[in-house]
């Protein structure tokens, strides 16, 4: 068997000497891959990109400022900066164009916004597929835009990252920022799907 | 390079598959993969556009999981960089070092004396960057028709920085394509792709210069 096929016991004990051999030959401290692991496994993820959202959807002010600079608007509002987002652009979802992101030649994503990709977003059919046909791959998430809509794909070929700003639902009319972000997901603002009303909560 | 990591507009490929639920990371290994990545990149010894040339390279890079892909990056750059054999110069980071490293970023925004070539609605065509070495021009665009939707600004150039030639910093813009133009009438539709190219990638159009 190669090594680039071995079974996760095998890839288990290659990282694990890597790590052992970094971490003797005093490259790398243990601490800090678990704070790193810590960082984006629990404290960076699409709540981020939600409360971004919604404050967006509730202060045409900060949405201004989203569109001048979305990168600088995040850091200076939310300390959403950083690693992967520090040059940032946002695509408003209108009633006439539908935006969806993707990064054919790698895995690009705003971290500091939406955390690390899901495997989908990394897979070989969403790179391959979304450019070429994206109502298509739209559809397999369940969403269907009409004709009249336009479609822009947006390949992450640089150092550029996308949030797309979906459109608020009319039915979350009157609702305060904090329930509003609770609607947005990770897939509205990738571009595959649309904000939706959350599950009710369990007791 | 136009290998299988440059697969925008591939025939062949299935259904995108989705996972409810899906957590961070799949197994142990891909946290310590993941995590290493970052904290090895911090020594500065290599740089991002190096660190994604060693993982579009690797052999089997199709059937590989995007950790392995991970993985044997880093091990590439660790022979490739001569890191082990510098270990003595250097000194790994605490957790309060790595993770203000990753609060602070690191902006590929640079500085060129030089005008910008192109401005918003001009036609350029993309140049067929057939290179062995890397290039962020994806092959799906290479030869094909666009429209300079907005300049960017300056940033440091991959394909000559993955190769420690230097950053070579150049203007950056955002291109516009249809998908009559990149795929044809089957399904073309009312489309367009847009993607981050710099001036390097570009011709003008009308020059026909290919």
């Amino acid at each position: 068997m190669s090594r680039h096929h071995q079974p996760e016991s095998g890839m288990a004990a290659r990282v694990r000497a890597l790590e052992e051999s970094l971490t003797a030959k005093g490259l790398v401290d243990p601490a800090a891959l678990d704070a790193l692991v810590e960082l984006y496994e629990h404290k960076i993820g699409p709540r981020n990109g939600a409360r971004v959202v919604a404050r967006a959807w509730c202060d045409p002010r900060f949405r201004a400022r989203l569109r001048e600079d979305a990168g600088a608007a995040c850091a200076a509002e939310f300390n959403f900066g950083g690693r992967q987002g520090e040059d940032l652009a946002l695509l408003e979802n209108t009633p006439q164009v539908h935006n969806m992101v993707v990064c054919t030649l790698c895995s690009c994503y705003p971290w500091p916004l939406l955390g690390l990709p899901p495997v989908w977003y990394k897979s070989a059919p969403y790179r391959a597929r979304a450019v070429r046909e994206p109502r298509a791959v739209l559809a397999e998430f369940g969403l269907t835009l009409a004709p009249r809509v336009e479609v822009r794909v947006w390949d992450s070929t640089a150092e550029l990252r996308y949030l797309v700003l979906p459109m608020r639902p009319p039915e979350s009319a009157g609702l305060d920022e904090e329930s509003l972000a609770r609607w947005v997901t990770r897939d509205s603002m990738i571009g595959v799907g649309l904000p939706r009303a959350p599950a009710p909560s369990s007791p | 390079m136009t290998g299988p990591h440059d697969c925008g507009g591939r025939r062949g490929e299935g259904a995108v598959r989705t996972e409810k639920n899906e957590p961070v990371f799949h197994h142990p290994w891909e946290r310590r993969v993941f995590a290493l990545t970052l904290a090895m990149g911090f020594h500065g010894r290599w740089n991002l556009d190096m660190s994604r040339h060693a993982r579009e390279r690797m052999p089997g890079y199709r059937a590989a999981s995007y950790y392995a892909i991970w993985l044997h990056g880093l091990e590439t750059l660790l022979e490739e960089r001569g890191v082990l054999a510098q270990a003595g110069e250097l000194r790994a980071l605490s957790a309060a070092e790595a993770t203000a490293v990753i609060a602070a970023g690191a902006s590929a925004r640079a500085v060129a004396d030089r005008a910008a070539a192109f401005t918003a609605g001009d036609a350029v065509r993309v140049r067929h960057v057939d290179t062995a070495g890397h290039t962020r021009a994806p092959r799906y665009l290479h030869g094909r028709r666009g429209v300079v939707a907005r300049g960017h600004g300056v940033f440091v150039f991959p394909d000559s920085n993955a190769h420690g030639r230097g950053p070579d910093p150049q203007h950056l813009y955002s291109v516009r394509f249809s998908a009559g133009e990149l795929w044809g009438g089957e399904d073309g539709g009312r489309d367009f792709v847009y993607a981050d190219l710099f001036e390097n990638h570009l011709g003008a159009e009308t020059k026909n210069d290919g």
